[in-house]
């Protein structure tokens, strides 16, 4: 499944816009040190970080996209680096757990 | 990062790369005024205006200069989440200064983590560089000086097993002193 199929079916909010990568998993977890050494190529990585150290790590890691949960939106570093490192940031009301839930039925 | 520990590891690297012969790493303690420094100081190369300029910018620095890597943005990132700031001091032939700060009892302060064993790794694996380390909590302090120590034992590193289990020892008991 690509990102623009999931941001259709989940009705996610696109805060940035980005390449549209194949979904090949999805990562949960907010420190950053973690996140680096374990996010896969491809993966959803549901975060509460906002900042543009996510857009780093998220980009480095080639994730395929940033899930912000809870409503929370990316800062404007984050929105401006996250455009030209093509890298989609999406938001959602619903908790990091009510996301997972649906995503692993999808994925 | 798990720990702050981790944190000053990242950046004694960064000073190693830099060709520092000398590095002082100081963690100061005040509960009273509520206060966390810690600042990591060397005589590596420094860093030119425009470096210093984007030492923050993960991007800049991961992609480009692996120099400094994301070590300085998640230390920063780490000292915001806890009502802290850091800075940076640097320029080109007169080494660099990393300092940041922290709220002590701040929920996000992440703990100061395994310091002794940061310590000692640094220590061991980079004979060729000495190290000044402090630590302070309140009015109790300590420093180890590594060339003051090698002096002292007549030795020219700590990577021999009895040598580094009496520097690991040493360490941690001076460690205990201040926090008991």
């Amino acid at each position: 499944m690509k990102v623009t199929e999931l941001i259709e079916k989940m009705r996610l909010s696109v805060e940035t816009q980005g390449s549209d990568r194949e979904i090949t998993g999805c990562y949960i977890g907010d420190l950053m040190s973690l996140a680096l050494s374990d996010i896969f190529e491809g993966n959803i990585w549901v975060t509460v970080q906002t900042n543009i150290n996510a857009v780093a790590v998220a980009s480095h890691k080639e994730a395929s996209c940033i899930l912000l949960p809870k409503g929370l939106k990316p800062d404007k570093e984050a929105r401006e680096r996250a455009e030209s490192e093509n890298m989609y940031i999406l938001s959602s009301d619903k908790t990091a757990y009510e996301l997972c839930v649906i995503i692993d039925k999808m994925i | 990062m798990k720990e702050l520990s981790l944190h000053i590891a990242d950046i004694i690297q960064n000073s190693i790369v830099a060709g520092a012969s000398v590095v002082k790493v100081a963690i100061i303690e005040d509960i009273k005024k509520n206060i966390l420094k810690i600042s990591v100081e060397d005589n590596g190369k420094g860093m030119s205006k425009e470096l210093l300029l984007s030492a923050a910018d993960p991007f800049t620095t991961s992609r480009k200069t692996r120099r400094v890597g994301l070590g300085i943005p998640l230390f920063k990132q780490s000292a915001h989440r806890a009502g802290g700031d850091l800075s940076i001091k640097s320029s080109p032939g007169a080494g660099t200064m990393v300092m940041a700060t922290f709220v002590h009892d701040h929920i996000d302060r992440q703990p100061l983590g395994d310091i002794a064993g940061t310590m000692l790794c640094a220590i061991v694996s980079n004979s060729d560089t000495d190290f000044v380390y402090t630590h302070s909590v309140n009015s109790k302090s300590f420093v180890i000086d590594t060339k003051d120590l090698k002096n002292t034992l007549g030795i020219k590193s700590f990577s021999e097993p009895d040598v580094y289990i009496w520097i690991k020892n040493y360490f941690e008991e001076r460690e205990n002193e201040i926090l008991n």
